[in-house]
């Protein structure tokens, strides 16, 4: 686990064959409210997923997927309560619950961050405004350990910069200098400077042009490749951008994990109904989608569904 | 970059029977002592019962043209048409008429909304304003909820939230259709859309060129929908139109170096799944 190690080194890169397991999310489940009205969003989740893996989490608004995502990262806010479920990662087991108020807390916190790291929905509109990206990095990694030096953190962020073969300026740059697609990436290569266990990247593509999506995504393999973190559960409602990432997919619906397998295998001989129609929505620049659009008017909307 | 043209734009629809046309439009904005052109020489032509796709980039112009379309904004130079007739310039009643002719469904439904008042209240509210009685209001509601399939017990008592994400936007096209337009402008409405909700939704704009006859711009980033739903597609990019063409040319046979960019970055579905060597 190298959760606080200052030199950054990344692992040898991926053996072949089937990957040992890195973290098994054992019947994970939250739910809003805590009282009479409880709403379970997440119902008894169970993940796996291998060293050097990325596991495509894919639903649609409200299936829980980022409540789930929430749950693993161990950053679950009151009125979200994970009532039960573990999360097993490098032999470790951690008890994801968080109804025991600070004192769940206290006891997550070594593993956030550090073991697990969080890559909110649109984290790149929360790098502050007023500061150079050098100063988020210094305090993200500060919060972590209080021993590193400010010319540490800045060695660590630009020799992972040249090693994903980003502009080092960067750091030298505020926020508004800098384009979606690139605030995106910098946020990613921020959050990962503790070289997690398991990152989790919630929507990390859905406010990117397809050129900034492809960018990011290409360096999400990079990472993984060379080991800066050893999996990501990568959360989003695009199933086109998740079959070109994942090695796996889950498909959520309702709160619970309704297929899941491997990306080609789900892609092509889906087997849940849900994953068909989700899809079959994916309209993508091909000859099928055209047809598909002309011969619309015999799949008309029907009148009074609930959209 | 482009299909080789001398001008920012690259020529013009020939289409003689345009609902809405634009020529020749640009527009400057000044930040910080410099120049940016937003949207640079574009002619494009709307013609009757089509939809017209407008591609583009975050920054490449498209909302700034369809803002300067619907008069919300003034042009820089360039002139708008509509019917035949010049509205660049309309002003006070001739200009509300004009934008009851040519209406607008936006990306954020819920923005749209006053969320402390029913559905039915707005809708009402948006016809008194047009000096529509109440009885004629109420029938008007009805046929155009009709239109995209919502009953008025589905939505009129409902408040947004309790509306699905699909069903407002479905509201906002009724409330856009209540005024009889001739041009829908829809810019970005599908993209906050989960994927079943987005097909549906596209399908009711298409219903309603064929049944209504209403001319449809399509603004999106999403070169997957416009494939889906449009008759003609204009590529733009750095405010300039650099392809335009039937559907089936610009997304298959693509001549610019941009759309076959914004094409090959287009991630597959069922492609080259997950290569990592």
């Amino acid at each position: 686990m190298s959760t606080t190690g200052a030199s950054g080194t990344p692992a040898p890169g991926p053996g072949t064959g089937t990957p040992t397991l890195l973290a098994r999310a054992v019947d994970v489940s939250a739910v809003y409210g805590g009282g009479d009205r409880d709403f379970t969003a997440v119902d008894r989740v169970t993940l796996e997923l291998g060293e050097g893996e990325i596991l495509g989490l894919a639903g649609e608004s409200g299936c829980g997927k980022t409540t789930l995502g929430n749950s693993l990262a161990m950053i679950a806010n009151p009125p979200l309560y994970v009532v039960e479920g573990t999360l097993e990662i490098d032999g470790e087991r951690i008890d994801l619950t968080t109804l025991r108020g600070d004192a769940d807390l206290k006891r997550q916190r070594p593993y956030r961050g550090g073991v697990v790291s969080m890559l909110p929905q649109g984290a790149m509109n929360a790098i502050s405004p007023t500061l150079r990206v050098r100063n988020l990095v210094h305090d993200v990694m500060r919060a972590h350990d209080r021993s590193v030096t400010r010319d540490e953190a800045l060695d660590r962020a630009r020799d992972r910069l040249t090693m994903l073969e980003m502009p080092v300026r960067v750091l030298d740059s505020y926020p508004h200098q800098l384009s979606g697609g690139m605030k995106q990436r910098v946020i990613t290569v921020v959050s990962t400077l503790l070289n997690p266990r398991l990152l989790i990247a919630d929507e990390p593509t859905s406010a990117l042009d397809v050129s900034s999506q492809r960018m990011l995504v290409e360096m999400l393999l990079a990472m993984v490749e060379q080991r800066i973190m050893s999996g990501v559960v990568f959360v989003t409602h695009d199933l086109p951008v998740l079959s070109q990432v994942s090695d796996k997919l889950a498909i959520m619906n309702a709160g619970t994990i309704v297929e899941t397998g491997p990306t080609e295998q789900l892609v092509h001989d889906p087997q849940h109904p849900y994953t068909r129609k989700l899809l079959s929505s994916v309209l993508d620049p091909t000859q099928e989608t055209r047809a598909r659009g002309r011969d619309r008017r015999t799949r008309s909307t029907p009148a009074g569904g609930d959209l | 970059m482009t299909t080789g043209t001398t001008g920012a734009d690259v020529g013009t629809d020939a289409a003689t029977d345009s609902v809405l046309a634009c020529r020749d439009v640009v527009k400057e904005f000044h930040v910080a002592g410099a120049k940016v052109v937003a949207v640079d020489r574009v002619s494009l032509d709307f013609p009757a019962a089509s939809v017209l796709a407008v591609v583009g980039e975050s920054g490449s112009g498209k909302s700034t043209l369809a803002r300067m379309l619907l008069r919300l904004m003034p042009v820089t130079s360039g002139s708008i048409s509509f019917r035949g007739q010049d509205v660049t310039h309309l002003r006070g009643k001739q200009l509300r008429t004009y934008w009851s002719q040519v209406q607008a469904v936006f990306q954020d439904p819920f923005a749209s909304f006053n969320q402390f008042f029913p559905v039915g209240g707005l809708l009402r509210r948006s016809l008194a304003l047009s000096s529509v009685g109440r009885e004629e209001a109420d029938a008007l509601i009805e046929e155009c909820l009709g239109y995209v399939g919502l009953t008025p017990a589905q939505a009129l008592n409902k408040y947004p939230h309790q509306l699905s994400g699909g069903q407002r936007q479905r509201v906002m096209l009724a409330r856009a259709l209540m005024m009889r337009p001739k041009v829908l402008l829809a810019d970005e409405a599908t993209s906050m859309l989960d994927a079943t909700l987005r097909v549906n939704v596209l399908n009711v704009l298409h219903d309603l060129k064929d049944d209504l006859g209403l001319t449809v711009l399509f603004i999106t980033h999403d070169i997957g929908q416009a494939c889906y739903l449009a008759d003609r597609v204009a590529v733009m990019e750095h405010g300039k139109v650099v392809e335009r063409g039937s559907t089936e040319e610009v997304i298959f046979a693509p001549r610019a170096d941009y759309t076959k960019r914004l094409l090959a970055d287009v991630p597959d579905l069922r492609g080259s799944l997950k290569r990592r060597g």
